[in-house]
């Protein structure tokens, strides 16, 4: 099948590459571009450690065509430091063990941030809602949940400075 | 976290650096930053993907592939037949010489399960590789299969794997089953006045790890592959790999350690040995990952456990003997089976002090998934059949369940089932603080027992043992012996490479000149087992004076060569203690 040329922002890059038309996401990021930050966990959708940020918004790569990401602006855990300064969530994930085998911490990192993005005042509920989507199969999910909510606890500060 | 060392104040220093403390993981700033290098987070110009096909049958002759369609199919390298496969044979324990080869990596005449691999496809990419695929066509002659693990030992039961006709492991080439003998259960059984029998049932577990079985091989300088692997035991999988790809170990340059999750599904070396021979055979870098569906299906679980248990309890709540039989899964091959039923026998009979034991363990084949290692393999669900049956017994003899694990509890000092004696026990203190944090009222007679003390004694003493013969390996139809003899009291271990004497049949037993000669089978009344050792509720008063310490067992020839099961199996006795 004949490749189609596709280009996006990736992680505030211009980056392009030529996918299959039924390429999705997930395996251009990956295998096209490089970025084996999104990860391969089920191919349909049920286990989000795929998870980006296309334009804003929480998505599944792998179940998203790459092609109708044709000037998008992509996030992925790979660009989420600042440079070498982690970002808060990073840091929290560290220090509360949030990841143990850390195969679905990009996937959890992505889909936390989307959530501060939006509501940088999440309560249980919300932590809780925001990575249903996501499976944990080592964590337990309690550590995951208390790294995020220490990260927005120290969000508003950050955003004031 | 909270430690008791009041609990344990002899037992060891425990000035320790590390554990106790929050200490950083070296790995975790690769988690967070998605840059931990998984086997699949590696580029390759020129990757190749390889795709299997699976049986859609559990048990079938295979009559004829045909693969000419999907080698003219677009983007199609290579196709890998069983015939490709240099040592298309192999059992993983192999490696420490336990166990027959008895798994193909490719199947040829026959599959044995459903999802079994037959044909690998290797093409430019996943997708073209999946086309291709679809256009492998595999003519069957659907076979009966059997999938209860008592039905696949009964006799005129289809046979699952040729190379263990019997359906049913065999240990060292002799026995039919994991045997353990310790003191005389029929009798105990007599003496007791309940009896509460069940069976239990598991289901097989998918590890469902996030990440999925895989690896990626690739041609490196120097005539060397390097495989960026997923394995658990990356020098494990490399052994298995250089097996059946047939290259010296040193061609092999693994790499690997970041597990997406594992939980004992990656140690099967699933996808090393064919994603190496396809580097071999293409001369460029191939990449084998199952997909999800086929980690959930065909990844090997944890295998499904039968379990029978027996007990006899006395009024006063002492268990008197105790009897497991059990039947563990091993689906269509070996794999780590073996080594689980092992595992299962030097753990019975539990964290108790019982004074006569017997379980048979049996690894059984069936048209199932093969089942592999997870978690605790062997001994999570013995330990859940047991436990349960802990409490239907404390109901049967009305005392209070965690009371009831006291009084049976094991303590310093006494012979376990295996003749080995228990040290550094804790099972008591664990019970007390648990029910302390439960807030489970204990009496103050089972606050005040402790691990250390009221062991040993009577409670340290090997009494007689009945033996049988069913443990060799017959046809079905004539397993099931009587006891044929007794092992005096005080006998430590029969020697491995010995068989203990054998009264009755002497079918297909080789023709051994230095078997030892045990005393000659003497009626029970001739040879009394001692009686369980006294276990008086109250224990808090001075434990009897110890007895003489038993006789120490004739030492048997030592053994001419160990077995591979001897280095893992503290059933043998050789383990690190
Ligand atoms: S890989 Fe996309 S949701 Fe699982
Ligand atoms: S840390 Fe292993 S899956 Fe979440």
């Amino acid at each position: 099948m004949a490749k189609v040329p596709v280009q996006f922002r990736l992680n505030g890059s211009d980056r392009a590459a030529f996918a299959d038309p039924a390429d999705n996401l997930l395996t251009v990021l990956r295998r096209g571009l490089n970025d084996f930050g999104p990860k391969y966990g089920c191919g349909q959708g049920t286990c989000g450690t795929c998870s980006v940020l296309i334009d804003g918004e929480l998505r599944l790569a792998c179940l998203t065509l790459a092609a109708s990401c044709e000037g998008a602006s992509i996030e992925t855990v790979s660009g989420m430091a600042d440079g070498p300064s982690l970002h808060p969530l990073q840091n929290a994930f560290m220090e509360h063990f949030a990841a143990q085998c850390g195969f679905c911490t990009p996937g959890m990192l992505t889909a936390a941030k989307a959530l501060l993005d939006r509501n940088p005042n999440p309560g249980r509920e919300d932590v809780i809602d925001a990575i249903a989507g996501n499976i944990c199969r080592c964590t337990g999910y309690e550590p995951i949940i208390q790294a995020i909510l220490a990260a927005a606890r120290t969000l508003p500060a950050q955003r004031r400075s | 976290m909270e430690f008791r060392k009041d609990l344990f104040q002899n037992e060891r220093d425990d000035n320790l650096n590390v554990v106790g403390k929050g200490v950083q993981r070296q790995d975790m700033p690769g988690h967070v930053t998605g840059r931990s290098p998984f086997f699949d987070d590696h580029a390759f110009e020129g990757l190749l993907h390889l795709k299997v096909v699976r049986s859609p049958h559990h048990h079938a002759r295979i009559r004829r592939i045909d693969i000419s369609a999907a080698e003219r199919a677009p983007g199609v390298k290579r196709i890998l037949r069983g015939a490709d496969v240099p040592v298309n044979k192999n059992t993983l324990l192999s490696l420490i010489n336990f166990g027959k080869d008895d798994e193909p990596s490719l199947a040829v005449d026959k599959v044995r399960y459903k999802g079994e691999p037959i044909v690998a496809i290797i093409a430019e990419s996943e997708a073209q590789a999946l086309a291709a695929r679809a256009l492998v066509r595999v003519e069957y002659e659907p076979l009966p299969a059997v999938f209860d693990v008592e039905e696949a030992l009964k006799p005129g039961a289809p046979v699952v794997n040729d190379t263990y006709p019997g359906n049913c492991f065999e240990y060292h080439e002799k026995y039919d089953h994991q045997k353990l003998r310790f003191g005389d259960v029929e009798r105990g059984f007599a003496m007791a006045d309940h009896i509460v029998e069940d069976r239990y049932q598991m289901s097989p577990i998918e590890h469902a790890p996030t990440e999925t079985n895989g690896s990626i091989a690739a041609p490196e300088q120097n005539d060397r592959f390097v495989v960026h692997s997923c394995a658990q035991g990356l020098f494990f999988s490399l052994g298995t790999a250089a097996k059946i790809v047939n290259l010296d170990s040193n061609r092999l340059h693994f790499i690997g350690g970041t597990v997406g999750g594992g939980f004992g599904g990656k140690v099967d070396s699933l996808t090393e040995p064919l994603a190496v021979l396809g580097a071999m055979m293409t001369g460029r870098p191939v990449r084998y990952v199952l997909d999800r569906e086929e980690e959930m299906l065909h990844g090997g679980p944890r295998g499904a456990e039968r379990i029978y248990i027996k007990d006899g309890i006395a009024r006063d709540g002492r268990i008197l003997a105790r009897h497991i039989r059990s039947y563990f899964d091993a689906g269509a091959y070996t794999r780590l089976s073996s080594y689980a039923a092992i595992k299962c026998t030097a753990h019975l009979p539990g964290p108790y002090t019982i004074p006569n034991v017997t379980s048979d363990i049996y690894v059984a084949y069936t048209n199932r998934c093969p089942s592999t290692a997870m978690r605790g393999f062997g001994i999570t669900a013995v330990d859940f059949a047991l436990e349960v049956h802990m409490d239907k017994g404390a109901e049967a003899c009305g005392l209070d369940p965690v009371e009831f694990r006291i009084l049976n509890a094991y303590r310093d000092g006494d012979m376990k089932a295996h003749r080995r004696v228990a040290k550094n026990t804790a099972l008591i203190e664990c019970v007390q603080v648990a029910a302390e944090k439960a807030r489970w009222p204990l009496s103050e007679e089972a606050q005040r027992q402790s691990s250390l003390t009221g062991g040993g004694g009577a409670r340290a003493e090997i009494p007689a043992t009945p033996i049988d013969e069913n443990g060799r390996i017959n046809r079905p139809e004539t397993r099931g012996g009587r006891p044929t003899q007794t092992l005096p009291a005080g006998t430590m271990r029969v020697p491995m490479t010995k068989q203990p004497i054998m009264e009755g049949s002497t079918e297909n037993r080789p023709s051994a000149p230095s078997v030892p000669q045990y005393e000659p089978y003497r009626p029970a009344t001739a040879a009394p087992p001692p009686p369980p050792p006294p276990v008086p509720a109250s224990r808090s008063a001075a434990p009897p004076p110890p007895a003489a310490p038993p006789v120490p067992p004739p030492a048997g020839p030592a053994p001419a060569s160990q077995h591979g099961a001897h280095r893992f199996s503290s059933v043998f006795g050789t383990r690190r203690r």
